[in-house]
């Protein structure tokens, strides 16, 4: 059994870490290209969301790398995610490729029955194993987490955005091969020093918020990097949802940590009470979270077609007037050109550092300060 | 005499203004892109220079567009700012209490909500062109009206038919079902201004609070009859600046002029590097990953000034200013 599943940002580090720990060979499929969206495409139905699109291109380069499992998530609710598995499945058989698809959902009652279905897919694995397996790949997750954060506080505040980028990209590959513990922490140490040596400037750095639909938040290939280009903007980002947060809410039904859920529901109450599928409550809420924590703004992102994500937008504009939070929508689908988005995005930066500009003159004036006459522009 | 020179190279046209230390219009000039933003610039630089008094300077150059950062190549430029700022700039500059900006462009609509003069909203249609200059083009090509004539007769319609306005194919199948049950054309063109300002309102504008005074500027701003429709659908007037057709230049320009001071010169390269190389763009598949990106080039004669479209920037940050290499 050579195993294999969909990415999702960082994702694959821990699953293989996971699995390796069940004694699994695993496939990883290729980093996300042009090619795996193209093959997407050219075999998912027209109307389905881009993250379909791109797990069929990951499940055909990983079943054309050797993989004969697929591994993935299930789910339920009125979000098309929960029948992904099953659509994907079908596209594949008809395409002819001989495989088996597991499809883990998330238990109903007890944590155990989890566990009893990463046991089953383990081979001659004792329950210790197993257990061993799963807190080494949380720890690898905590790690890179830890990482991100560190990484995106310094981006912004950087003059050597390059370099920035680069340690980056060596923590991902570090902790995919790290073996032990050990190594882990080794190579996050190493890392947090490296990024916290780096030149700053003095500009004022903008804080975003990053909501909207799981997928598209986590996986940079489909929001074509957003958290690098808001980076190179001198805007720090703060993504709404963590992998542990999202695993241990769907896939370990907060078994693991405590849930920030309860709290971000209740921080969506005011203006949605209620479920609406997807991530749409979760982004009103984690929006309306961000305007508490004293954000500059919130960019919502989501793949075209999202309905959760289009409910959530037109809850938005209430959000962004009552709670003086500046929001922005954008949309991903298969088009590869940039130029859109980045316009969008320094048009939205340019607009948060003078509201910004003018909130700190205001204030200085009520404290008595002098008020500059003209603002700067640009 | 030292002036300011504000570029916008957009999809559809590329717009380029001279104003003075009192940021007022010196000269412009206006010309179709035509798919080739590099000959547009060198083109609208050339005339803008005919134009231009014998004894004038360029103190300072911004650029805006979606071609802003070509121009800035060719041209160098001290700003290079999105066009949504700098229609913001240009329409508080034309009416200082300005509080709603509507521009409707070549491929792209936005709206910009001002308060006390700055950007407080904005918003950019998204995935389709239905609602902008390029589907009103191919209409009245269609019709065999020149665009130029689109609005004034419309103008003429005492009763506008109603035509589907959400997506550029329904409203085409509309105007060719109300032409067949035959409505007089006035009727039909006013319909069809109606439907996309109902298509703007309801897409760009979603949400938004508009409030007078309404500036409204972009190419189809010259459209008499899409004014029209704007005014009788929000019941505010609707000013159109004179130079709506260059707001985005002008106000990249103006950005620029208050980018150089003293103690930071123009970036401005001169007549010399922008009128006498010859600029050629090439582009490249980088065979480096499955992305296979389409990397472009920009050279002069035989000196590569730049390169952009590789998602992995191993082309476009291969050109530190010390190393800029030399294409055999």
């Amino acid at each position: 059994m050579r195993v294999t599943f969909p990415h999702m940002g960082f994702m694959h580090i821990p699953i293989k870490s996971l699995l390796e720990g069940l004694h699994r060979e695993v496939v990883v499929p290729p980093p996300i290209t042009q090619h795996t969206l193209a093959l997407g495409i050219k075999y998912a139905p027209e109307s389905a969301c881009l993250p379909l699109k791109i797990g069929l291109g990951n499940y055909i380069e990983a079943l054309e790398a050797g993989a004969d499992t697929i591994l993935m998530a299930g789910g339920w609710g009125p979000c098309r995610f929960g029948l992904y598995a099953q659509v994907q499945r079908d596209i594949l058989q008809e395409l002819g490729y001989d495989f088996q698809m597991v499809i883990l959902e998330a238990p109903d009652s007890k944590i155990s029955q989890l566990f009893d279905q990463l046991k089953r897919l383990g081979e001659k694995v004792s329950f210790f194993e197993a257990v061993q397996a799963i807190r080494f790949a949380w720890y690898k997750t905590a790690a890179i987490e830890k990482a991100e954060e560190r990484y995106l506080f310094t981006l912004p505040r950087t003059i050597d955005k390059d370099r920035a980028e680069q340690l980056w990209d060596q923590v991902l590959l570090g902790i995919d091969q790290a073996k032990s513990r050990k190594a882990v922490d080794e190579i996050l140490n190493q890392a947090l020093q490296a990024w916290d040596g780096l030149p700053l400037h003095h500009e004022p750095v903008l804080r975003i918020g990053l909501v909207g639909e799981v997928y598209t938040v986590l996986e940079p290939f489909s929001n074509q990097n957003i958290a690098r280009n808001l980076g190179r903007l001198n805007a720090e980002v703060s993504n709404s949802i963590q992998l542990t947060e999202w695993l241990n809410d769907n896939l370990f039904k907060g078994h693991l940590i405590k849930s920030r859920t309860p709290h971000i529901n209740n921080c969506a109450r005011p203006y949605l009470p209620c479920s609406v599928g997807g991530h749409g409550r979760e982004t009103v809420g984690t929006t309306v979270n961000f305007a508490h924590q004293g954000y500059d703004g919130v960019v919502q992102v989501g793949p075209l077609t999202c309905m959760p994500e289009i409910v959530a937008q037109t809850i938005l504009i209430r959000v962004a007037k009552e709670e003086q939070i500046p929001c922005m929508t954008l949309y991903f689908d298969e088009h590869s050109g940039n130029a859109g988005i980045q316009t969008r995005l320094e048009a939205f930066t340019d607009m948060l550092r003078r509201r910004k500009a003018l909130q700190t003159e205001n204030s200085d004036f009520q404290q008595g300060g002098t008020c500059s006459a003209v603002l700067s522009r640009g | 005499m030292q002036y300011f020179l504000g570029v916008d190279i957009g999809s559809v046209s590329s717009n380029f203004v001279l104003i003075d230390q009192q940021q007022q219009v010196v000269s412009k000039v206006y010309l179709r892109t035509n798919g080739n933003p590099v000959n547009a610039i060198r083109e609208g630089f050339q005339s803008l220079r005919r134009q231009m008094p014998e004894d004038a300077g360029i103190a300072a150059v911004g650029a805006t567009g979606s071609g802003r950062h070509l121009a800035d190549i060719i041209l160098g430029a001290d700003v290079v700012k999105n066009e949504i700022t700098t229609h913001a700039v240009a329409a508080c500059h034309y009416d200082p209490a300005c509080q709603t900006v509507i521009e409707i462009g070549g491929q792209d609509s936005k709206i910009i909500i001002l308060r006390d003069g700055i950007v407080y909203d904005f918003a950019m249609n998204t995935v389709c062109a239905a609602g902008t200059g390029s589907f009103l083009d191919q209409q009245a090509a269609r019709l065999g009206i020149a665009i130029e004539n689109l609005g004034e007769q419309s103008l003429a319609s005492s009763r506008p038919v109603r035509i589907a306005g959400r997506c550029g194919v329904f409203a085409e199948s509309d105007m060719i079902h109300k032409q067949q049950m035959g409505y007089p054309m006035s009727d039909i063109l006013m319909g069809l201004c109606e439907a996309m300002v109902r298509n703007y309102l309801n897409n760009v504008g979603k949400g938004k609070k508009i409030l007078a005074p309404v500036v409204f500027q972009g190419g189809v701003a010259a459209n008499r009859g899409i004014r029209k429709a704007f005014e009788k659908s929000l019941g505010l007037p609707v000013a159109v600046p004179e130079n709506h057709d260059v707001m985005g230049a002008i106000g990249a320009a103006i950005l620029a002029g208050e980018a150089v001071s003293a103690s930071q010169p123009t970036r401005f390269r001169g007549d010399g590097f922008i009128l006498e190389g010859d600029f050629k763009t090439r582009s490249l598949d980088c065979q480096g990953c499955p992305n296979l990106c389409e990397v472009a080039c920009i050279m002069r004669d035989r000196k590569i000034l730049s390169y952009w479209g590789d998602r992995c920037r191993k082309w476009e940050t291969s050109l530190k200013p010390a190393a800029q290499a030399v294409v055999v």
